[in-house]
């Protein structure tokens, strides 16, 4: 029995191209990874880098070409196991006729709650998106960042155990954003599974145990943020002021940079005791010293960088 | 409640907020017209005209919200993608399917029924009595139901892997061919061609048969409509219906919904 929450092997995703459609265009390439349950994993990749194919086989939205995926140890084929899932489409568009509260309303029937416990629950997650004042309004009065919101009540209503979330800051102001990364660790606390793919790194370093990061359909790396940007070079800044008449010394003048009434060093860490001394030996007094760590953006455009090909999907020999 | 009769309500009350049930009022002043002028214009054939005018008025109605809302009944969802959340939660493909038809047919079988109350009262006003005869318009009418359920089967079938457009042109096509197929299947025997005979013979079987569900002068004249003829219609249709609903399902269970 798998203990995985969610797992794929070599997932593949062809779509058929060209005018008489007998090209393919290959979106999703042998996607291979494991989620463990209770664990946040983003996706992280230029657009058609193919984190939305992967979420959508996932639901059974659209289907591989080959390979296999399984969530909490049942394959995607098997739409029961959406009782367990819960997801939210990226730029999610909702039937427009109803309002936020009778659309909750009408997903929550298909989990065979009761009127009562649709009512609790409905105003209950109405709530946690901030859109209980809302509730009555048509959905096509809504903005783009409520409509997200609503995407996001109608992903957790009914306590799934995995939460696929498409982009799930997309279109939220810095409030929503906000309010959308307290409910993903608000779940996490809760030991569900939450899988999401974002092109906002500061959010994926923030939330995810570990990120997967694709790139023309395959995956580049995964790994914890800290274990990936590990990998880039570490190097040391020192703040420092020169008191006036002061010259710096020779050897550091062309690397020091000027940030306002500051200077700033960048130094190599094997470096950094004897440029400290240099300073002291000019009298300069030491603001702070930083150890420059490598951020998963740098990481993540040095993999796009790399790839020239990166946000376009490759063409395979057609079948 | 199962999941297909979630959908269908739901489909039902799409109808209702885009006020496709406004048809109704126009229904309702073209009987009173009708019941108001045709004592005046026609001597003796009074009920004749308001029940001709009448059953056409709730066919022809109910033919153009079955292919116009039918058509979109899929691609719309598909299209908005509102159908991306719905088919996760633990929702079956084809029980997606037959809550939209079903949604659409209880939409139609409501307006047929409202706009039967409708023409039942306009004879009363012009007859000033119901006669026994008059129950064969009930008969008409269900086998204008049955004749919209086939059509919205279509439309639906057309819907899952084409344009509105293109669905709209194949469901009208299939129901001008189908109403006038036993004249193709005539003309076909009426020629030397063996290969066009054959032809002919074939389209009239596969098509569906639109002629067989035109009771609309029998009710008129108040002449009975024949039990056989019932459970014959009621049969063809449910079994033509089976035939599209299962291949309208295999079309969209088997399609990426990009």
């Amino acid at each position: 029995m798998s203990t995985w929450a969610i797992e794929t092997e070599g997932l593949t995703k062809d779509y058929a191209a060209g005018f008489w459609r007998k090209k393919r265009r290959r979106a999703l390439d042998a996607l291979t990874i494991q989620v463990q349950s209770g664990e946040v994993f983003g996706f992280l990749g230029p657009n058609g880098a193919g984190k939305t194919t992967t979420l959508k086989l996932l639901l059974g939205l659209i289907y591989p070409t080959s390979g296999a995926a399984r969530i909490l140890g049942r394959s995607i084929s098997d739409v029961a196991m959406h009782r367990s899932v819960g997801y939210l489409p990226e730029q999610p568009y909702f039937y427009d006729y109803l309002t936020a509260r009778e659309l909750l309303d009408y997903f929550a029937r298909f989990f065979g709650y009761t009127a009562a416990e649709r009512r609790e629950r409905v105003g209950r997650f109405l709530g946690m998106v901030g859109l209980e004042a809302a509730g009555d309004v048509q959905l096509r009065k809504f903005s783009k960042g409520m409509l997200q919101r609503v995407g996001m009540a109608q992903a957790i209503l009914h306590d799934p155990e995995v939460v696929i979330l498409d982009e799930p800051m997309s279109g939220l102001d810095p409030l929503g954003r906000r309010e959308v990364r307290d409910i993903i660790l608000d779940l996490k606390r809760q030991g569900r599974t939450i899988l999401f793919s974002t092109h906002i790194l500061s959010d994926a370093e923030m939330l995810c145990d570990r990120v997967g990061v694709l790139v023309g359909g395959k995956l580049q790396g995964v790994g914890a943020p800290e274990e990936l940007v590990s990998i880039a070079v570490q190097g040391m800044e020192v703040l420092f002021d020169m008191p006036a008449g002061r010259a710096l010394p020779p050897a550091l003048g062309a690397a020091a940079v000027q940030t306002g009434s500051r200077l700033r060093l960048h130094v190599p860490e094997a470096e950094l005791y004897a440029t400290l001394e240099l300073l002291r030996g000019s009298q300069a007094r030491i603001i702070s010293v930083t150890q420059v760590k490598a951020t998963l953006e740098d990481f993540f455009f040095r993999l796009v960088g790399n790839q020239k090909t990166a946000g376009h999907a490759v063409e395979v020999p057609g079948k | 409640m199962t999941r297909v009769a979630i959908v269908a309500l739901n489909t039902f009350r799409e109808a209702v907020r885009d006020r496709v049930l406004y048809n109704l009022i126009f229904f309702a002043l073209l009987m009173i017209s009708a019941a108001v002028l045709v004592g005046e214009i026609s001597i003796g054939i009074e009920r004749l005209v308001i029940v001709n005018l009448g059953l056409t008025a709730i066919s022809v109605t109910g033919l153009v919200m079955a292919v116009f809302i039918g058509v979109s009944l899929v691609y719309k969802e598909m299209d908005k993608r509102t159908l991306y959340a719905l088919l996760s939660k633990p929702v079956r493909r084809w029980e997606f399917l037959a809550g939209k038809f079903a949604g659409l047919l209880l939409t139609l079988a409501v307006n047929t029924a409202l706009m039967t109350l409708g023409l039942i009262a306009a004879l009363l006003y012009v007859t000033h009595t119901l006669a026994p005869a008059d129950a064969n318009l009930l008969v008409a009418v269900y086998f204008i139901l049955l004749q919209l359920a086939l059509v919205t089967g279509l439309a639906l079938l057309f819907s899952c892997f084409s344009t509105p457009m293109l669905s709209t042109l194949f469901t009208l096509g299939i129901y001008l061919a189908g109403l006038f197929s036993a004249d193709l299947r005539a003309s076909g025997m009426s020629g030397n061609s063996r290969a066009l005979e054959l032809m002919t013979r074939a389209l009239y079987y596969v098509l569906p048969n639109f002629s067989n569900y035109n009771a609309i002068h029998a009710a008129g004249h108040g002449r009975a409509i024949p039990f056989t003829l019932v459970w014959a219609n009621t049969a063809y249709t449910v079994s033509y219906l089976l035939v599209i609903l299962l291949a309208a399902s295999a079309v969209f269970s088997s399609r990426d919904l990009k």
